[in-house]
């Protein structure tokens, strides 16, 4: 009996000794820091594909935001049938008809007109609301708990840019499709002028991206920044040349498009898909080349900008 | 080994417009100790913290966390600090897991890493069964776990807790205070909690700083917070108003203070339970009527109410803090 006695004792030592043991090796496995991604880009896509995630997801959104470029191409582009409408008169011929069309809208057909026009308010539209996710992250601390890691401060705005960006030109290409199905002219499409297009488009998505990010960054409340939303959009479209015609409007609405970015990007785009280059001037809004280089600068400018404006409110 | 502080903070301040949210803090925090900031809403305590995460820039003063000046290499500090904010932010439309991945992702660490320890830290908080569930299907005690789960993915050295159980139900701020002390214990981790919950504060803090309208106004262990207070508190309620018997009560033996408000007299002393029948006797020898008496150990109730001259439950939350609040409790009511 008395031969247990230290037997048990040396047993529990070395329970101890091994209990110690577990204890220390549970303490080094939860401090060994490894070795860390230091590249800026790791944390700016795993922050855009945060968004990305949510957003593809998330079928509901993604649909919600296709209806209303669907619904103006469907619905709008459709009824208001320009070719029908003068060929019914007695006297018009269908010939006469589309060279008026040809003359007006550089295309015979008004639905391809407005179809190429859709690309761009699905982008303007997607982008405006880029600024929503910024503000409720800041509102839900989602934005203070990204600062608190050593994220670069760029990277947390750039992601919000990106991820617009990525998820317009998605949603461009789906709209872009649907035109096709119902009925856009493609006889002058080229991988080239798809491709160029898309070009004309992510230049676009990324300035009115940056713009709108921009203007949400310092607001914490979404009413604010939905007024803001809706100042901006439908100015922005309805003073472009996305559904008529730039040169039959009066004078001083077409100052005002001339200054407005959407107007080159609808321009690019049409020129490119439809081949309206050719057409006469009146379709027209200013060479591609122009087109391209007004876009080129407007994207540097208010995506630098915004980098640069929100980095430094970011970093208070 | 030095035995250096891991915090050691000087003259912090900052100001919001004329407002001075905190005004000149100064404290150290030793490596393995829970330091706890005690104070109503508005004391500046989430502005502390946020300064010391480098979420704000002091106006004012300095601040040093593992030999890192926050104001020099904030982007070093950001590395070794973790930090669990007050309100819920995990993303709803993502899971417990992704939410953890994403920031690990954020401090660059790779996801060879970072998947089996965000799962290590799950299973730590109670959580690994609800991993791949989206947040939004998460209880308000489970959202807090999760919080408390990212705050340490990047292996902190010093983890900040700004009210770590506001808004829980009991149950669930038990489990909250359980893990604390369990990261205190076996991981001898260093952390940093503000509360204004004086049990909280009394049961898993080495040292407190009672804050006040942006100032320190004690540090030291509940313990010696309580014993500072000098003793236990007689209330004695008197009939009559008239004459003022404070200087005779003062001449008992033991009895270190008197204040007299009204029909009550507040007693100090080094021994209640001796003083208080003295006191009984004095005041019926002088012709008056005790109408009620009462002896309270000190508690951190008592001290708080010494220092800040009034009691926590009086305050009344701010505008903005009490929208924050409901926020929060609506969300963990879910």
């Amino acid at each position: 009996m008395a031969d247990d006695i230290p037997a048990r004792s040396t047993a529990t030592v070395q329970e101890q000794a091994a209990e110690a043991e577990d204890e220390r090796e549970a303490e080094r496995s939860f401090r060994a820091a490894p070795k860390l991604n230091k590249s800026p880009l790791h944390g700016l896509w795993a922050l855009t594909n945060r968004d990305l995630v949510k957003w593809y997801k998330n079928p509901i959104q993604l649909i919600i935001s296709l209806v209303q470029p669907v619904v103006w191409l469907g619905l709008f582009g459709k009824a208001f049938n320009i070719g029908a409408l003068f060929s019914s008169q007695p006297g018009v011929t269908t010939a006469e008809v589309n060279a008026v069309n040809l003359a007006t809208f550089g295309t015979t057909s008004y639905f391809s007109y407005l179809g190429a026009g859709m690309l761009a308010f699905i982008i303007l539209f997607t982008a405006a609301f880029s600024g929503m996710s910024v503000v409720w992250d800041r509102r839900f601390g989602f934005t203070n708990k990204a600062l608190s890691t050593p994220v670069g401060r760029g990277a947390i705005v750039t992601s919000k840019i990106l991820q617009s960006v990525v998820r317009s030109l998605i949603q461009a290409a789906i709209v872009l499709a649907i035109a096709v199905i119902l009925g856009m002219d493609t006889a002058s499409f080229t991988v080239l002028s798809v491709a160029g297009s898309f070009v004309i488009l992510f230049l676009m998505a990324f300035g009115l991206s940056s713009l709108f990010v921009m203007l949400a960054l310092r607001s914490s409340d979404w009413q604010t920044q939905m007024a803001v939303i809706n100042l901006l959009n439908l100015p922005l479209l309805f003073a472009s040349n996305a559904m008529l015609p730039v040169k039959i409007m009066p004078g001083w609405l077409q100052s005002v498009i001339r200054f407005n970015p959407v107007s080159y990007a609808v321009d690019g785009v049409r020129q490119m898909l439809l081949g309206s280059a050719s057409a006469t001037g009146y379709a027209v809004l200013a060479p591609l080349w122009v087109d391209f280089s007004v876009l080129v600068g407007f994207a540097a400018l208010l995506g630098i900008l915004g980098i640069v404006l929100s980095w430094r409110l970011l970093s208070r | 080994m030095s035995q250096q502080p891991l915090v050691k903070v000087e003259g912090l301040s900052k100001s919001f417009g004329a407002l001075k949210a905190v005004d000149g803090v100064s404290f150290e925090i030793k490596e393995g100790e829970v330091f706890g900031f005690l104070g109503p809403n508005g004391a500046g305590k989430t502005t502390t913290i946020s300064m010391l995460t480098t979420l704000l820039k002091p106006s004012g003063g300095r601040a040093e966390i593992a030999g890192l000046d926050i104001h020099k290499h904030p982007n070093e500090v950001r590395r070794v600090v973790g930090v669990v904010p007050q309100e819920y932010t995990a993303d709803e439309d993502l899971t417990g897991l992704q939410n953890i991945l994403l920031c690990a992702d954020l401090y660059g660490i790779p996801r060879s890493n970072s998947r089996p320890h965000a799962m290590e830290l799950l299973k730590l908080v109670e959580l690994q069964d609800a991993a791949n569930r989206k947040v939004s299907t998460y209880s308000g005690g489970m959202r807090r776990r999760l919080e408390l789960a990212s705050g340490l993915i990047n292996y902190p050295r010093l983890l900040f807790l700004d009210e770590p159980t506001l808004g829980l139900d009991v149950q669930t701020r038990t489990a909250v205070w359980s893990y604390i002390r369990m990261l205190k214990e076996e991981y001898k981790m260093t952390l940093f909690l503000t509360t204004h919950y004086l049990e909280e504060a009394d049961s898993l803090c080495d040292r407190i700083a009672i804050v006040d309208h942006g100032h320190i106004v004690k540090i030291g262990s509940p313990d010696e917070l309580k014993a500072s207070i000098g003793g236990d508190i007689i209330v004695v309620g008197v009939a009559e108003a008239e004459p003022d018997i404070s200087e005779d009560i003062k001449n008992i033996p033991l009895v270190r203070e008197v204040k007299k408000s009204g029909r009550e007299y507040r007693i100090k002393s080094e021994v209640g339970e001796e003083s208080s029948i003295k006191v009984i006797d004095l005041v019926r020898s002088k012709g008056l009527h005790v109408t009620r008496i009462a002896l309270t150990k000190p508690s951190l109730d008592e001290a708080y109410l010494e220092f800040t001259g009034r009691s926590i439950r009086e305050e009344e939350a701010g505008k903005m803090d009490a929208f924050k609040q409901r926020v929060t409790m609506m969300r963990a009511r879910r």
